[in-house]
């Protein structure tokens, strides 16, 4: 039994909206004041320092953390109490890869996708996709890191999301690698994204809406097209 | 708004403890076969009830927090289990000098309340270093909260599975009121009340404590912009910026505040950024 | 326009999406079951090292106690205090890989019922016990105890399944509290012990005639009865407070 779900219909109303998003952990103030909308296919590319919450956003729109005050919206649901209904339908590729190490990639992936009640063929497929079926076998602690980044990123995109949440998806992959993955977590990918980077033009080029944080405050949102060169560089002076 | 009531409540606690102490020992019989040393009865009992019952009324408002997520519950919930602990202590004291002069012995494990009653407190002093041991204070508090939980249901499973094993070794003639001659009795009941008082009075204090240093840190940090340094901790803060996490906001959300220059941008065919859908 | 969730080019984005529908809490508990015996068996951290330490202990009794063999309430005791302590290794290590290795992450990014996890780890904490009390019990009538296992075996094997199941319940509640603490391998035996005070008493209970040199036969009821309901109700606490340790 599946069910069909369009896409496109989410186009009407933006995938995502933050409303003075706030988010602390205790009395440090991790995000606050946060507000955009983001339709549906579209990358919004986030940029800050270290420590300036990208990851933390990223968490909550994961419904991994909840938010302390503001609104989420996300594929229409309200976060964090209709998380429910999102989840499984977002794909996070966070700084961890979320795999146990000492199972093989293709281990893990049946567990996930028994997780999410995909299909064992799906496994095999993005396997491949990554250009990790020839090491499918080996604990993942045997990879190096860029193949650990690319077991990851099929793990991410295993249940197909409509949402993708990429913390530097690109951190440890040599050319080819990431020549790979774009089909699956790039702008071609057809999902909407939210993208944490560190790299002004890179990040630029494949951003719809780019996001400028600075200590949990949101201080810069702007179309990508209108991005002036030093902009991004003045988030991190 | 904590510290409203106080005083009548220290009052009231101190006439009822004059009036306890005055039945103690001018009012209630000698016990005939103890003498003067069963008048710790009268302190040591009321103590071990009051100290029982604020365990579980730990966990009730653990329960009350669980469901709101409102962190005055988990304040309410910590300070009832961090005023019982201490009367605990005082239990096990009480207990052991009067198992001392009535059996000479400083510990007996045929007497089934007391021994429930160690393996409670034994349990409840974990509560603190657990609270110490987790930073993130939304977590600690969410997992103090389940720890009272789960404690405060064992409170009486073990007081039950206690009572099984050792079986009825002494006759329990103190145990119940019911079997108590009246003066005792009367003189018990008050005793008890003003250990509930105590109890009361001290939860009040310490409540009152914290919120009066919460908001000195809030109107200080609001004075110099900055946050005073402030070492870990195993008890909730109720200042702090995420003033009461999941609790509405307090008003209606504002209209949206001007953004810096480009917010109104957005893709290309949606509406404008940060304006909600409905 | 592709429709099948397994066929549609990566590349190309996809228009209509087959969402397969959430997995039913039994299968999410096999899969984590699955996961978590192939980890134990890839890296043989709990069940070897708890049976191991339940030897070593009855040589250690063995000298502390200066007895060649014990019977009766001594020997429910010895055996009790063993089982229990070794259990601790089992309840230390249960969450251990999945909070330093991302699995709750994992887990909590699935959409399913959140008590499947506390379904899953009991029941593989439930194994490990069984499994290290194949070795351990044996050997505790090897090395130390007077009369025969023989005889009371059935008996017996009530007394552990119920005392099992509520090792494992306590055990599995305390490992999600203490896992995300600095100090979880103090904490989690700390507050384990306690709450497994009542476990211990009907265990004791319960087993010290069937271990008696008399054989003075069963196990009264009650004791039985006492852990049982012990087990439910705790259980049902479990079932009621755990999905509080898993959000963040």
């Amino acid at each position: 039994m599946t069910v069909l779900v369009m896409s496109d219909s989410a186009s009407l109303t933006p995938a995502l909206q933050l409303e003075d998003l706030e988010r602390h952990y205790g009395e440090r103030v991790a995000l606050s004041d946060v507000s955009l909308s983001l339709p549906a296919g579209q990358t919004l590319v986030v940029f800050g320092p270290n420590g300036a919450g990208k990851t933390t956003l990223l968490r909550v729109l994961a419904t991994l953390l909840r938010p302390h005050a503001g609104k989420v919206r996300l594929l229409g649901k309200e976060l964090p109490r209709e998380g429910w209904a999102v989840r499984g339908r977002i794909g996070l590729l966070g700084h961890a890869p979320l795999l146990y190490r000492e199972l093989s990639a293709e281990e893990n992936l049946r567990f996930h996708a028994r997780l999410h009640g995909v299909g064992e063929l799906r496994v095999a497929e993005v396997l491949k996709a990554v250009g990790m079926e020839g090491r499918s076998g080996e604990p993942v602690k045997m990879l190096s890191r860029g193949m650990l980044q690319r077991v990851a990123v099929a793990r991410a995109v295993l249940h197909e999301p409509e949402v993708l949440l990429l913390d530097e998806p690109y951190a440890n992959l040599d050319p080819a690698a990431r020549e790979q993955v774009t089909g699956l977590i790039g702008a071609g990918s057809g999902c909407t994204r939210v993208v944490c980077s560190h790299d002004p033009s890179g990040g630029v080029a494949e951003a719809d809406v780019v996001l400028g944080l600075r200590e949990g405050r949101q201080v810069m949102l702007k179309l990508a097209r209108d991005v002036r060169e030093g902009d991004i560089a003045g988030l991190y002076r | 708004m904590y510290g409203r009531g106080l005083r009548p409540l220290s009052l009231a606690t101190a006439a009822a403890f004059t009036v306890a102490l005055g039945l103690v020992f001018f009012y209630a019989p000698l016990e005939a076969d103890q003498g003067f040393v069963q008048k710790i009865f009268y302190v040591h009992v009321p103590l071990a009830i009051v100290s029982l019952c604020g365990f579980v009324l730990g966990g009730l408002l653990a329960i009350q927090h669980l469901r709101t997520r409102d962190s005055r519950w988990d304040m309410r919930s910590y300070v009832a289990i961090h005023m019982s602990l201490i009367l605990g202590v005082g239990t096990l004291i009480t207990g052991s000098i009067w198992a001392k002069a009535s059996w000479g012995h400083w510990w007996v494990w045929d007497e089934p309340t007391l021994v429930s009653f160690l393996i409670v407190f034994l349990l409840y002093a974990t509560y603190q270093p657990l609270r110490f041991s987790i930073e993130d204070p939304e977590r600690q508090s969410r997992y103090a909260s389940v720890f009272a939980i789960a404690a405060g249901a064992f409170v009486p499973l073990n007081f039950a599975a206690v009572r099984m094993s050792t079986g009825y070794v002494h006759p329990r003639v103190l145990g119940d009121t019911s079997n108590l001659p009246g003066p005792m009795a009367l003189t018990f009941l008050v005793s008890l009340l003003a250990m509930a008082l105590l109890y009361a009075t001290l939860c009040k204090y310490e409540m009152t404590a914290k919120h009066a240093r919460g908001q000195v840190r809030a109107l200080r940090r609001k004075l110099s912009g900055e946050v005073p340094a402030q070492g870990r901790s195993a008890a909730p803060r109720l200042s702090g910026p995420p003033a009461l996490s999941g609790t509405p906001a307090p008003s209606a959300p504002a209209p949206l505040s001007p953004r810096p220059a480009g917010a109104t941008a957005t893709g290309s065919t949606t509406p404008a950024v940060g304006r909600p859908g409905g | 326009m592709s429709t099948g969730s397994a066929t549609h080019p990566p590349s190309t984005p996809p228009t209509i999406r087959v969402h397969p529908r959430p997995p039913g809490v039994a299968a999410v508990v096999l899969a984590l079951l699955r996961k978590e015996f192939l980890v134990e068996l890839r890296t043989l951290e709990s069940v070897p090292g708890m049976a191991l330490f339940a030897v070593s202990t009855f040589v250690v009794f063995h000298f502390a106690l200066d007895a060649t063999s014990v019977s009766g309430k001594e020997a429910s005791g010895v055996l009790w205090v063993t089982l229990l302590f070794a259990a601790m290794l089992g309840v230390n290590r249960l969450f251990v890989a999945d909070a330093e290795q991302g699995g709750f992450d994992a887990f909590l990014l699935a959409p399913v019922d959140r008590s499947a996890l506390l379904i899953a780890k009991a029941l593989a904490l439930l194994a490990y016990l069984v499994v290290f009390e194949l070795v351990a019990v044996p050997a505790f009538g090897l090395l130390l105890l007077e009369p025969s296992l023989g005889q009371s075996m059935p008996d017996l094997l009530a007394v552990l399944a119920l005392a099992d199941i509520g090792i494992a319940v306590i055990g599995t509640l305390v490992a999600a509290l203490a896992v995300q603490t600095r100090a979880r391998d103090l904490l989690g035996p700390l507050l384990a012990l306690p709450l497994l005070v009542p476990i211990v008493i009907g265990a004791a209970k319960a087993s010290a005639p069937l271990l008696a040199i008399t054989g003075a036969g069963g196990s009264p009821t009650r004791w039985l009865l006492g852990l049982a309901l012990y087990d439910l109700v705790f259980g049902l606490i479990a079932y009621a407070v755990f999905d509080f340790l898993l959000e963040d």
